[in-house]
């Protein structure tokens, strides 16, 4: 095991609203680190819908859902929060001291005194498409990502969608695949249009298939693909394949903080509505993820959400210290904390 | 206002009344009707409002804007009369519309 990295606060989640409690959290001189699945911060926000403009962030008529995330990282950059993008956490225990141990799919390890959840409506995690029986294949011939290229050399490889994902691995694994089919549903697609002319150019000189169609049908044993049947328009096609790799974008999953021992209500965490603190004390769980009488889905809610957390946050880090209720407007040494006292 | 009917899986009907400019997504999220799960909320991000629009409406109805064909990649089954309920806006003209829903939402 890798020796724990150490904070006072442990987020999980890089959305709004985790991205706020950094703030909050750090005018009370606690220092946070976070992490998310996704490889960059923003949540729902930059995954789902960067470019839709919010109207109820109080302050801003209209915002897009980017650049809401843009200027939080930019309130929150005096207070140098860490991040840990591309992970999933996995574990998470508590320490005989009253800390927790945090762990994540790629075995890090991280100790924090107090831990939130900021996870909004969970993990992200890839689509299955609804193929019938495909579980049974799944890690074995049917991937949702490429860790590794060789993994694919000397495979007939069919990959689906329309997207950059697809697009970006047709064109990656073209050279060392034995063959690559592409089957998207039409021909007009997401991915960058430079790639897409590439693809079209590869498979005019006949070293990849472009098909139109969706993957209806699966063959094989054990695990190992043969082939899939493709639906065309000119009806189903038997397509040799040794390996699929569906890029159908993502959905979201409560994921492994259901077995940590929380209560869940509805796959949502019930939590107080003076610290936002869950049945466990010291785990905090803020924004969307959190239920109470009266929640509503907001970003603002998740906001308030985090300043009352901080409050709770700070007497369990620093047991005994007097809190001073401040203004940003007029104290000094929060002005100070954020960089901008004369 | 317009009456919208919508046809499970299962053949059941749902016959609903539906206000001009709301949603086909809300009313059958409102009026609880089964197989729309709506997962984002009306974004056009997640495909998991998928309905196929009854032939005889198709031209009423009209054509999806691109974005909306970008999300209906991520739905299954798709069709050529396939829609996502939350960008079609109730108006005078769909009065009397149907729209059946598919097996599953992906």
């Amino acid at each position: 095991m890798t020796a724990p990295h150490r904070t006072d606060v442990l987020i999980i989640g890089a959305g709004p609203v985790g991205l706020f409690a950094v703030f909050e959290l750090g005018l009370l001189d606690l220092k946070c680190h976070l992490i998310d699945i996704l490889d960059r911060p923003g949540g729902q926000c930059t995954e789902l819908y960067p470019e839709k403009p919010i109207y109820d962030i109080p302050g801003w008529p209209s915002i897009s859902a980017q650049g809401l995330v843009d200027k939080l990282m930019e309130q929150i950059a005096p207070f140098g929060p860490e991040f840990t993008f591309s992970r999933m956490v996995t574990a998470l225990e508590r320490l005989p001291d009253g800390g927790f141990r945090v762990s994540t799919d790629e075995s890090e390890v991280f100790e924090a005194k107090v831990v939130v959840i900021a996870a909004g409506g969970g993990s992200f995690q890839p689509k299955r498409p609804p193929i019938p029986g495909i579980a049974a294949y799944e890690e074995k011939s049917v991937f949702y990502s490429v860790r590794r290229m060789e993994a694919f050399r000397g495979h007939d490889l069919v990959i689906v969608g329309g997207g950059d994902s697809a697009l970006d691995w047709t064109l990656n694994l073209q050279p060392i695949a034995r063959r690559v089919t592409l089957v998207h549903r039409r021909p007009e697609f997401r991915a960058a249009p430079d790639s897409v002319n590439k693809m079209f150019a590869l498979n005019e000189a006949g070293e990849l298939d472009f098909r139109i169609g969706q993957v209806t049908a699966l063959a094989g044993e054990d695990g190992e693909l043969t082939s899939v049947t493709v639906k065309g328009p000119d009806g189903p096609t038997e397509v040799p394949c040794t390996r699929l790799l569906p890029f159908f974008g993502l959905t979201m999953k409560l994921g492994p903080i259901a077995e940590w021992g929380l209560h869940l209500h509805e796959n949502l965490i019930p939590v107080d509505t003076e610290k936002f603190q869950t049945s466990e004390p010291g785990i905090f769980a803020i924004g969307d993820i959190n239920t109470y009488p009266g929640k509503l889905k907001l970003i603002l809610s998740g906001f308030h959400e985090a300043a009352l957390m901080a409050q709770a946050a700070k007497r369990i880090v620093n047991p005994g210290e007097r809190i001073v209720f401040q203004y940003t407007t007029s104290s000094t040494s929060l002005q100070k904390k954020l960089g901008v006292a004369d | 206002m317009a009456k919208i009917t919508f046809i499970a899986f299962d053949g059941t009907t749902y016959n609903v009344e539906a206000e001009n400019g709301s949603t086909v997504m809300e009313n059958a999220i409102r009026n609880a009707v089964p197989g729309i799960e709506a997962e984002c909320g009306g974004a056009c991000a997640c495909a998991t409002c998928h309905v196929y629009v009854d032939e005889a409406w198709t031209d009423v109805v009209g054509e999806p804007e691109p974005m909306e064909e970008d999300m209906l990649d991520f739905a299954y089954d798709v069709r050529p009369n396939s829609r996502l309920s939350c960008q079609i806006k109730v108006r005078d003209a769909l009065d009397g519309l149907v729209v059946r829903i598919p097996e599953r939402q992906g």
